[in-house]
This record gives C-alpha cells, structure tokens and sequence, in this order.
C-alpha cells in the first residue's frame, strides 16, 4: 500500500489503482497506514473456551439491534387505555399502553414477536455468556497479573447485565412482569431506614403508580446498554493492551503469543462466528416461542399464576427467598428490620460480587506471585482454586433449584415443604462437599500426569524377559506431548509463623493469615516431573523402550524463547 | 514480602541447559512441525471447499429473499395460526440469510485461508526504568507547574467546591416521588364500605357466602379512586367460609368474622405477591412466589416459609341489605414489612 505522496510502489490493475488512492487518501488524514501496521497482524490465539466472550459481545450487539426495533413500536407508558388491537380475546379490556403496544408488536406487526422473541433469547444468552466466560477465567487463572483490571470490569459488566435483564423483563408490563417489580418493591422495602423512601422515589409514589414504567424504560434502553458499552469498550482496550493469554504448550511461551493474523484469518472466524451466533438465535427464536405474554394478562395486583419463574439468571435471589426462613424479622423500639427479607435478596448476591472483585487479589497476597501470567493455568494444576469454583457453581446451583422448588416438588411428588428442608440443608452441605471432592479429583488427575510423564503410554504389549518376567511395553511421551504435562509450577506453602518472633514481638496476625491461607491452597499438592526424576525412572525402568522419536525432533521448528 | 513459595521461579540460572548437567526443569520444545491441510495441497480440494463456501453462500442468498417472500405472504390476522406461520417463517429467512454468511466466512478461513500459526512478542505492562523515570519527572513537573502545592487554600477550595457540585444534583433528585408519610398504613377499607368481587366490584351477599367457598374481594368504591391499582395493590382480600369450629378462638377477634366467613389480606406479608391459593381440606393458604404458608384455622399464622407476619384480618360485618361490609380499616398496615411499619 502506498503511505505518503511519493509512492513506492506502482499500482498495475485499474481496481489496485483506486484501492491505493483511497489508502492515501485515508492515511493522509487519520494515519490509517500506522493503524494498519500495528494491528491488522495482531495475532490471535485459538481455542473454543475463547469464543465464550466473542457470544457474549456478539449478544449484546444483537440486543442492540433487535432492542432499536422494538423501540419504534413500543411505548414506555402506564397511562391506561382500552385495548382495540387484534388479539381478540383481550379486546376492550382495560390495560396499560406499554402492555397494548407489547401486543401490538406481537400481533398486528409483522416480525414484532419474531423481533420480541430474538431480542429475550439474546438477553438469556449474553447473561449465559458472560458467566460461562467468567468461569472460563476463573479456571483457568486468566485473571492473574496483568488482568486483575480486566477481571474487575468483567465483574461490573455481568452486574450490569443483569440490571439491564431486568429492567427490560419488566417493560411489557404484564402480569409476570409486574409480579417481578412487586418482589422488587417488597425487597426494597426490607432496606432497614430508607427502604421505604426508596420504593416511593423510584414509584414515584406507592407501588405500582404510575412513574416506573417510563424510568425503567429510559434505564433500559439509554443508561444502562450506554454504561455496558462504555465498560465493554474499556474490557476490550485492555485485551488488546495486555493480547490474549493463551494455554500452555510446545512453542507457547509467557513472552509470545502464538495464533492466527487479525487479517484475514482471525477477521473471518470471528466476523463469521458473528453471523453464525446471530443466525442461531434468529432460527431460535423462529422456532421456540419464549414469554408469551398475551397469556397472562395486563398486570393487576390481585391475581397471580402459580408455577411462574423469572428470567433464568434471576432465579438464585428468587431460590435464596425461598430457602431463607421467616423467623429472624423482628422489631426493635418501634421499627421493623425485615431479615428474612433483606439478607437473602440484598446481603448475599452484594457479597457473592465483593467475592468475585476480591478474589484475584486474594490469591495474589497469598502466593506472593507478582509476575505476569500470560499462560493459562489447567485447572487440575490448581486445586483448592479450581475446588472453590466448583464449590460456587454448587452454591449456586442449589440456590438456582430452590428457585423451582415448587415445580420440582411436583414433578418428584415430595411435599414442598420436605423438598426446601432438603435443600435448605444442601445449601450448608453440598458446597463444602464438592470443594473436597474436586480437589480430590484435581490432585488424582495431576498424579495420573506425573505417572504418565514419568513412564509414558502404555502399549498393551506384554513382553517376557529372558528370566521368565513379564511386564508391559511402555512408550515413552515424545518431548512436545510431555511438555503439556511437566511445564507448570507448583507453589509451596509457607511455613506458619509462631505467635511471636523469638524476641518477644508478636507476629503480626495478617502474617499468620497469610501463612495459614497458603497453607490451605497448597499443603497438599503434586509438583510436576523434572527432568532429573525422569532420568531416574529410566534407570529404574530400564526394561522400558526408551530411546527418543527423532524424526519429530528433527521437524521441530525453533523458537525464540522459552520459559 | 517473602517469595519463597516460588521454587523454580521466572528464568533462574539454574533453568539454562548446562553441558552435561541434567537442567532443572524441562525446556519448552518450541512448536511442532506444520501439518498441511488438504486444500493446501490437493488443488481439487480447494476447488471442492471454494464451491462449498458458495454453496453456503446461496443458501444465505435464499433464506433472505425466502424472508422478503414471507413478509408479504401471511399478514396477521390475530390469531395464533397465523401469527405461528409468520413467527416460524421468518425466523427460518432471516436466520438462514445471516447463519449461511456465518459459516461460509468460517469454512473460507478454516480451509483456503493460510493456518500457519505465527507468533508476536509480548513486552511487559511495566514500563522501562527510563520511562518511569521520565513519567514521574512530567508528573512532579505538572504538579510544580500548576502551583497548588504552593497555594494550599485552592487546593482546599477546589475540593471543597468540587465535594459541594454534586450535591444539587442530588437534591434535584427529590421530587422524584412524595414523601411515604403513613401511606402503605391505609387502605380504602372503612366502616361501611362494601366487600366487592374483584373485578367486577358486584357487592357480595353474606348469604351467597358457602361453606367452603373463596372470593376475590376488592373494595366497591375502589374504581372510584384515581390510582386504582394503588389502591387494590393494598386493599385486595380474600374471603372464605369455614365451619366457625374449625377456627380457634381468639377472644380479641370475636365479632371479625360473619358466621365464619373471614376475610383476610390477600398481599402477602413476605415480599408482597398476591396469596391466591387457598387449600379447600386443610384451610391453607399458599403464596406461589416463595411458598409461604398461611392456616386459615390459626387466624393465618405463618406454618411454612420465608414469610414471618400472620396475614392481616379484616374486620367485617353485614349491613342491613345483607351485604358484607367492613367494620374498619385494617388494624395493622397490610403487605410486606417496612422499617417504620412497627
Ligand atoms: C444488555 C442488553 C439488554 C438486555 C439484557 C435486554 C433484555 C430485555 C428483556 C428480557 C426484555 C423483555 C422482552 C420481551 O419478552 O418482550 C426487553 C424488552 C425491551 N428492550 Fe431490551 N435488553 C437489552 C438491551 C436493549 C436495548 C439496547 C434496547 C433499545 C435500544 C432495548 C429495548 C427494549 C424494548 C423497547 C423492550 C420492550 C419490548 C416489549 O415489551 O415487547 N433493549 N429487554
Ligand atoms: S411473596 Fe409470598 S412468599 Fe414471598
């Protein structure tokens, strides 16, 4: 391409002729040319669990575009008319104009309920990215140093989202929306000391009034997607200062980043992958109708459906509601503190996200590891890490049961009340459980990797030495397939400090803490082989086909450097 | 801050391959050997992947004009048919059309476009000692330059005025709704005011009140008031007829019920929902949303779940055309707990 006035190269063909005029043209005024050379080549790693957040961004673009849509049609107003649509069992019944234009869209404009339908998949879906996402950081420790930053949006982006999901539930004012927004309001109220002026400003007086629709609204479509752009920009920026982390392998380094061209290859895959995400939701939605809100009615204080959920990622504060009993509401010199209510709606989801913000730094004060991590760790090589994740997805999971413990009670024919004691009890239970038994398994998968490492595949090959022995042919692991397994580092705990230095001072108690936390993460633990001990294991099993595969060491290409 | 839990920590010298000693820790073996794909070598199969990615590429063509076609094909007609032979039609267009471009741009990059993989460096996020040095340098200099650390009282004015800024901003915020004043302690219940069927606010005969019969109860005058849905997110009630013997006595209550008809708050008194289910057999009450139970023979005491409060009990009585009225308002605030309920 040409970059300046005089040109280095001469264009031949009439179409190269008018490309490079429009390259100088462009670089001329936005220095397209330095663009060009620093990013177009950035390189890309490859790997499924990466596409997780592409879904995520190429959800909330989806969002974007289905949601302008229904803009045009839907009005974000409580005042109450008398519906003349084409629906005709809900004609002239009286509703609010946001649930008659959410008709609307449905009924009388082509594509509205297709666009309705693309635009609630898309939202269940980008919440379902961003957390299958973060679990694919979180396990693999990409939020190690450099990334913490990085982690901490990704955590106020899912907090958005899920605000951004609710307001939007909320808009076609239906009966299961406005049972949402009572739960709500009941929820807020539960806030000791100001709960009850906060439900009267956010009304605009007593619930449902008149006021929330058209503030949800604005929230939905203006603040909230403008703060989640704003976040995501910011996420992105630093993905690309910091590149991609990438797994650990032959020719991976912590100093390289090994993959594919931003031009064209990785421009493809990931542009095409955005059409396919696209597409896959559009047939959805075609095909599996989802909030059907015409079944419900407009929403009325008075009736309710039983058996009705929430939007999926909602349902861990509704299970919490549930599981939590009713005993510790009490009153205290005239006032009411609403426990039961406050702590499982408001207390436990504000610390499941102080968890998740503090975590990195956490495992950061107790491995004393400042350096940049830009290989991924596999999870069996972390185990009380990978052991605590399991433990949250449990809790979580038991949290997200609960939430249907009505239909579950139902479809198991248990009482429901003998169905929530059982849960209840697997709330305290299950999740210490799992986190052994994970850390187990890691511990086990890690040992099978040393003993692999160590005396290679077995052959199935039985073979009789000349003294009447017999043993069983092993292969040895060719170089690249051993360094998967023996490239990572194993911390060490720290020894725990006595109560006081033997001068009399005591040992400041965050000393001890930290000692005691790393003894905790990683006491029990399996170091990877070096090569001395597989040298050792050679000599021991010298009844073993060792010798070396040296044709796929000769085809090996070099690398710069290595760990 | 100690680091002795790094036992083979970052490039230690001991890492470097030394003639003859066995390293410490294994060497990366660098990226294996490049593996050609078919296409790169057989022209015909690049010829087969090209008519591939064409093939997707009609397919996308079709579904968007199979949209186009179906747009104008089934207009609506309110009903479901139609509306389901539009839904799915659509859907399958518009999804093809954007689906096929999806693969086709990834079944191009997978098979014809070059997957050596490469490589870039990574620097350290850290900058260099002289950059560092330098930036400190601008930093000190910008702060001499701007003077305040010369001139204490405006760097104190500046904060100051700058803490005070977003104060109007807050209050700005406070005609966003009134005051809650005792608001959530009143409902439209009084004495005399006719017990109604929701929706239809028909007032109700005690007589044609059965034993074991439920009512959806609103107030009468209740479509009379501005904010009705205010009013009856309040007032809503539920109305049933025991056997007066199954319900234990309460001295304090005697005279609330009509012959064992009892009306109760219909808002439940965990998080608000509406109590709807009412258990013929065993006089319970259950709220769908977090399974609260309520027993209708303990004047609605909670026997199961989240929620802590008895259902609020309205006071009724029969006016002298045999209608069911209430004798009061209800005497505790109804619905969810609020810091000033009391
Ligand atoms: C992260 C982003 C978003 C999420 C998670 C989300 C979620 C939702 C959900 C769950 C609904 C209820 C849909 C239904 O079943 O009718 C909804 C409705 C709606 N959303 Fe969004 N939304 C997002 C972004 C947007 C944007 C950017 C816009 C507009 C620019 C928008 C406009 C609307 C409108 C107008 C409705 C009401 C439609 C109706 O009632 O039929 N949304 N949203
Ligand atoms: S609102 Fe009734 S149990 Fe939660």
């Amino acid at each position: 391409m040409s970059t300046t006035g005089t040109n280095a190269y001469t264009p031949t063909s009439r179409t190269a002729r008018l490309s490079a005029g429009a390259a100088d043209y462009l670089d001329e005024r936005i220095g397209a040319a330095r663009l060009v050379k620093g990013f177009a080549r950035k390189v890309f790693p490859d790997h499924w669990s990466f596409m997780l957040g592409e879904v995520a961004l190429y959800s909330f673009v989806i969002l974007l575009i289905s949601g302008t849509f229904l803009t045009l049609f839907y009005v974000p107003s409580m005042t109450l008319v008398e519906y003349e649509g084409s629906y005709a069992p809900m004609y002239g019944v009286t509703m609010s104009e946001a649930y008659a234009s959410s008709l609307n869209l449905s009924f009388d404009i082509r594509g509205g309920l297709l666009m309705r339908q693309v635009h609630h998949w898309s939202a269940l879906i980008f919440v379902a990215a961003i957390v299958v996402h973060m679990l694919r950081v979180f396990f693999t420790g990409a939020f190690r140093k450099p990334r913490e930053f990085n982690w901490v949006l990704g955590v106020i982006l899912a907090v958005l989202a899920l605000a951004e999901g609710f307001t939007g539930y909320s808009l076609p004012d239906d009966l299961l929306s406005g049972n949402g927004l009572r739960i709500i309001e009941g929820v807020i109220l539960a806030i000791p000391v100001v709960g009850t002026y906060i439900v009267f400003f956010l009304f605009g007086g007593e619930f449902p009034g008149e006021s929330i629709i058209p503030r949800l609204y604005i929230l939905h479509v203006f603040v909230l997607p403008g703060l989640i752009l704003a976040v995501i920009a910011l996420h992105l920026a630093l993905v690309v200062a910091h590149k991609h982390t990438q797994y650990p392998g032959p020719g991976r380094t912590n100093d390289n980043v090994v993959g594919f061209p931003l031009l064209p290859v990785y421009a493809a895959k990931a542009g095409g992958f955005f059409f396919i995400v696209f597409g896959v939701i559009i047939l959805i939605s075609g095909l599996v109708s989802i909030n059907a809100i015409w079944n419900y009615g407009p929403y009325d204080p008075s009736p309710i459906s039983a058996g009705t959920q929430p939007d999926w990622y909602i349902g861990f504060v509704d299970g919490l509601l549930r599981l939590m009993p009713g005993q510790p509401e009490f009153t205290i010199a005239g006032f009411t503190l609403s426990l039961n209510v406050f702590l499982p709606s408001l207390v436990v989801p504000g610390l499941m996200v102080v968890a998740l913000l503090a975590y990195p730094f956490l495992e950061q004060w107790v491995t004393g590891d400042k350096r940049e991590h830009h290989l991924l760790d596999r999870p069996r090589n972390a185990p009380v890490r990978t052991g605590i994740g399991v433990m949250a997805i449990v809790s979580y999971c038991v949290m997200w049961a609960a939430a249907g413990n009505d239909l579950m009670a139902i479809a198991f024919g248990l009482s429901i009340n003998d169905l929530t004691w059982l849960l209840r009890f697997a709330f305290f239970v299950l999740p210490p459980v799992a986190f052994v038994v994970t850390k187990r398994i890691c511990l086990s998968l890690q040992r099978k990797d040393r003993e692999l490492a160590l005396h290679g595949h077995e052959t199935g090959r039985v073979v009789r030495t000349a003294d009447g022995e017999y043993f069983e042919v092993h292969e040895p692991l060719s170089e690249t397939e051993r360094w998967v397994l023996v490239q990572h580092e194993a911390y060490r705990p720290l020894a725990i400090p006595p109560k006081k230095h033997e001068d009399g001072r005591k040992v400041p108690a965050h000393e001890r803490l930290r000692a005691n936390l790393s003894n905790f993460f990683f006491e029990d633990r399996v170091e990877p082989v070096t090569p001395r001990e597989l040298e050792a294991a050679r000599h021991h099993g010298d009844h073993e086909a060792i010798e070396q595969p040296e044709g796929r060491e000769a085809e090996r290409r070099e690398l710069g450097s290595s760990v | 801050m100690s680091d002795i839990q790094l036992p083979n920590s970052g490039k230690s010298p001991a890492d470097e391959p030394d003639a003859g000693r066995t390293p410490v820790r294994f060497r990366n073996p660098g990226l294996p050997a490049h593996r050609h794909r078919q296409a790169d070598v057989d022209p015909r199969a690049a010829k087969r992947a090209e008519r591939q990615v064409l093939a997707m590429l009609g397919l996308s063509a079709v579904g968007s004009i199979f949209f186009i076609v179906a747009y104008f094909a089934f207009p609506l007609d309110g009903t479901f048919a139609t509306l389901q032979v539009s839904n799915i039609s659509l859907g399958l267009g518009l999804g093809a059309g954007i689906f096929f471009i999806g693969t086709a741009a990834v079944h191009l990059a997978k098979t014809l476009m070059p997957d050596t993989e490469m490589f870039d460096e990574r620097h350290p996020q850290r900058g260099t000692e002289a950059e560092r040095t330098d930036a400190a340098a601008i930093m000190v200099q910008g702060g001499q330059e701007s003077g305040l650390g010369r001139r204490p009282f405006i760097l104190g004015g500046l904060v100051g005025a700058a803490a005070l800024a977003p104060l109007p901003a807050v209050v700005l915020l406070r005609d966003l709704g009134p005051a809650p004043g005792g608001a959530l302690a009143h409902t439209l219940w009084d004495e005399g005011v006719r017990l109604a069927l929701d929706p239809s606010a028909e007032p109700i005969l005690a007589s044609d009140v059965t034993i074991g019969s439920v009512f959806h109860v609103i107030p009468e005058n209740l479509y009379e008031s501005d904010h009705f849905l205010d009013e009856k997110a309040k007032a809503a009630v539920l109305l049933m007829r025991v056997d007066p013997d199954v319900v234990d006595v309460r001295e304090d209550r005697a005279g609330w019920d009509v012959d064992g008809i009892y009306a109760y708050s219909k808002i439940c008194t965990h998080v608000g929902c509406p109590v709807a289910l009412y258990e013929q057999q065993t006089h319970h009450l259950l709220c769908p949303c977090h399974q609260s139970t309520f027993d209708l023979t303990q004047h609605c005491k909670v026997i199961f779940g989240p929620a802590k409060r008895a259902l609020p009990q309205l006071p009724i009585s029969v006016d002298d055309e045999g209608y069911l009225v209430a004798q009061s308002d209800f005497l505790e605030p109804p619905g969810p707990s609020y810091w000033e309920r009391g």
